[in-house]
């Protein structure tokens, strides 16, 4: 991480440069640490009100806990929004959409603008879901954003709530390692994911989310850096046991993950893998797109 | 057929048939091994290997016969502790706990429940088999057991369709550490986790679903 810094100033620099009226990216500031415990609580199913308001929280609901079946035209891949956003979007450290909600709108990096909620969601759906994002104001994404409101009732708007995104976790002094990383994998993950990162599927439906490969994440989700993942893992796998593998095994797992071939970032920059990676990759966290592992270049994408 | 006639045949059967002769399943299912102490499947388990739900005896007809063969083993080492199975696993050979898992696995499985995790669930049971209560890090029976309840792979079996008290037998069973056999101790924490009431509950909505459920 440390070595990194230079290099993400430099490439800060050389943005701005280029664009005269980027800022820092307020999504990425600040998550709260594990120390500082959550204290927000969502509203219970049973608050629920039972009219028109109450109906399109149920069905955003829905869309959120079985999205890859209700929408298939949206969802390029074998992924739910509640694959990692654990408890149907309401768990601490599980980037709870009560953390995310009343943080929007919001600059990011990542597409150079002020973002509504709706374009925060509709980023979800490209790159997590490596699919086409519905139109801001159709009834899903509606309904999304309804169910997201909600959990958020009594939230404070602005504030960055204590169990927010996934805490950070520090990069090990002595980095990661893929050969353990790969020991972690068979004997914590593979028993769900599949020893090929190929989740589990029950009458051709997706049950355990696959990790790698067609039907996974793309190259320009969020998990595809190396310390997200790690920080989604250590605070929420294997399901039910958070916070039982050491930082440095959630590190070289997510490395060994995240080494893998998937959907190919739908950024790519002139058929280019070299620009894609200068664009978008060199100063996104700790990734691998673009670069070269036991003599293979990463980021070729999965073609489907 | 008494048991010493059919020692006799399994000791005749076992000096002519050749060593690589493989044990026939439907036989282990229907007239048990070689060694009379281990008794016939069907005795307990049904005709269809559909279980008997009045006694608490499992469904075992389509269950993977990765996790059979594993229950079968896990009997013999101990790491699984039940009275009356311990002593037919011991006496199953290796051949027969492969033959007669395959077999039961063949056998055709009860329907799938049509339960999907996509309403918001009101009632506690049905939000604790859905979502799980993550305030004790407890995950929704069908996050891993699959919709329904109706099994996911070889390491996680259906719970739909097992009679309420042998789900109730199992849940107590790792809570006071007889059953141990979990893979990555995944079932020890939860079954801890839940009170006693709770796995009647869950256990009952499982056993419920699979006679009862249409389309909820």
């Amino acid at each position: 991480m440390k070595l990194l810094i230079p290099a993400t100033l430099l490439l800060a620099a050389a943005t701005s440069q280029a664009s005269p009226v980027t800022m820092e990216d307020q999504t990425q500031l600040n998550v709260p640490d594990a120390q500082r415990a959550p204290q927000f609580v969502p509203p219970a199913e049973g608050e629920l009100p039972d009219n028109a308001f109450g109906k399109m929280v149920r069905d955003g609901h829905a869309l959120f806990v079985d999205t890859r079946r209700l929408m298939p035209d949206a969802v390029g891949n074998g992924m739910n929004c509640s694959n990692c956003h654990l408890d149907q979007g309401r768990m601490p450290h599980s980037a709870p959409l009560w953390g995310a909600y009343p943080m929007y709108p919001a600059y990011r990096k990542k597409n150079n603008k002020v973002n509504t909620y709706a374009e925060r969601i509709q980023g979800c759906f490209q790159f997590s879901m490596n699919g086409r994002p519905p139109a801001a104001d159709s009834p899903q994404m509606t309904a999304l954003a309804v169910y997201s409101y909600w959990l958020s009732t009594q939230a404070p708007t602005g504030v960055e709530l204590a169990g927010r995104g996934y805490p950070e976790v520090p990069q090990p002094t002595g980095g990661y390692d893929f050969a353990r990383g790969q020991q972690v994998y068979q004997a914590q993950c593979a028993i769900c994911h599949g020893d090929q990162g190929e989740g589990q599927k029950v009458a051709g439906e997706y049950v355990m989310p696959p990790l790698w490969g067609k039907d996974s994440y793309n190259w320009g989700a969020g998990m595809h850096r190396i310390n997200t993942a790690a920080s989604f893992i250590k605070y929420n796998m294997p399901l039910g046991k958070p916070g039982s593998l050491t930082d440095q095994q959630a590190w070289d797992v997510a490395a060994w993950i995240n080494r893998h071939e998937r959907p190919q970032d739908p950024r790519l920059v002139q058929g280019s893998i070299e620009k894609t990676r200068v664009k978008f990759h060199a100063n996104d966290g700790v990734n691998l797109y673009g670069q070269k592992v036991d003599g293979v270049l990463i980021g070729q994408g999965t073609g489907g | 057929m008494t048991p010493f006639k059919r020692a006799v045949l399994g000791s005749l059967l076992a000096l002519s048939w050749p060593a690589a002769q493989a044990a026939d399943g439907q036989k282990v299912f229907t007239q048990g091994g070689a060694d009379p102490a281990a008794l016939a499947c069907i005795a307990c388990h049904g005709a269809d290997g559909g279980g008997m739900a009045a006694a608490g005896f499992p469904r075992l007809a389509g269950l993977p016969a990765a996790y059979l063969g594993k229950q079968l083993r896990d009997w013999r080492t101990g790491s699984r502790r039940q009275a009356v199975m311990e002593p037919v696993a011991k006496a199953l050979t290796e051949d027969e706990i492969k033959a007669v898992s395959t077999y039961l696995a063949s056998l055709p499985q009860a329907p799938a429940g049509h339960l999907r995790r996509q309403q918001i669930a009101n009632d506690p049971t049905e939000r604790l088999a859905l979502y799980g209560d993550w305030s004790r890090q407890i995950p929704g029976c069908v996050q891993c057991h699959g919709p329904g309840g109706a099994g996911l792979g070889e390491h996680f079996p259906p719970l739909t369709g097992q009679p309420a008290s042998y789900l109730v037998a199992q849940l107590d069973a790792w809570r006071d550490g007889s059953r141990s056999n979990d893979p990555n101790q995944l079932m020890v924490g939860v079954a801890k986790a839940m009170t006693a009431d709770e796995i009647k509950a869950v256990a009952e909505f499982f056993a419920r679903s699979a006679s009862q459920e249409v389309n909820p």
